[in-house]
């Protein structure tokens, strides 16, 4: 059995249309430069709610790191709110949404959903969940919650049991 | 010089757990050779083989990220917060 070592981590992302809509947004604005931020939630809750763009310090198409003073704020900021980083995400502008060695090799938050977006298609952004720990990745479906959005600005995920959507149709 | 450190979940497994440990020390180099001493293998964790910061590791006291203030060299005292938080990067 791989995966899920640490036990309590579930193995399913639950997130609300609009912020996977807003993570995507966010990505399509930085591209070709990469993207990064962070759901924040309630501590143990397992679920994103609060969106916080974050600064993409090497402002790199091919790298990103958050900036150290706006990292210290947001981590402060997240612990008096009692709240811990649901879900990191970042986007890749010239390939897949899957975890690169690099991704796999900086990745410190073993609680945390790892989101990569791929905006390398024009029209639709590939959206993606990963568990990282200890240099393990392990996929795992996204199950969306909330209202239906007027325009599908995404797909989700490419494992068997996520949910997949095709209407990406912006007429 | 007794000082506050704040551990992140990953390297939570060389203080039992513990978020926030105490410990002491001039400078910073000095302050995780003595959380080392109780925190078996927290120093390694942060300082490189070559006695360097990880670069992908983020230390702040009180607030200021220690790459502008000295690094380990930074120096430390009384009642000082000391911070450590892997980076958030990757490519
Ligand atoms: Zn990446």
């Amino acid at each position: 059995m791989t995966g899920n070592k640490a036990g309590r981590l579930s193995d399913v992302l639950r997130i609300d249309r609009a912020l996977v809509a807003a993570m995507v947004a966010h990505a399509r604005r930085d591209h070709p430069d990469e993207a990064c931020g962070v759901i924040a939630g309630p501590a143990g809750s397992d679920a994103p709610l609060r969106h916080i763009e974050m600064i993409n310090a090497e402002r790199s198409p091919t790298f990103y790191r958050f900036d150290a003073s706006e990292q210290l704020a947001v981590w402060r900021e997240m612990d008096d709110r009692d709240e811990e980083p649901v879900v990191i995400y970042h986007s890749h502008t010239a390939t897949e949404a899957y975890p690169s060695r690099t991704d796999v090799k900086f990745a410190g938050e073993p609680g945390a959903h790892y989101v990569l977006v791929s905006t390398r298609a024009e029209e639709t952004a590939d959206v993606r969940s990963f568990r990282i720990v200890d240099g393990e990745i392990t996929e795992e479906p996204i199950e969306l919650t909330g209202d239906e959005l007027a325009v599908q600005t995404y797909k989700i995920g490419h494992t068997p049991t996520s949910i997949v959507y095709d209407c990406a149709d912006r007429h | 010089m007794a000082v506050e450190v704040r551990i992140p979940t990953i390297l939570r497994t060389h203080t039992s757990g513990e978020k926030i440990v105490q410990g002491s020390g001039d400078t910073l180099q000095a302050l995780f050779t003595d959380l080392d001493s109780r925190h078996n293998g927290l120093a390694g964790r942060v300082i490189t083989a070559e006695g360097g910061l990880h670069r992908f590791v983020n230390v702040y006291v009180n607030d200021e990220d220690v790459r502008f203030t000295g690094g380990l060299g930074t120096t430390l005292k009384d009642g000082d917060s000391v911070t450590i938080l892997p980076a958030v990067a990757g490519g």
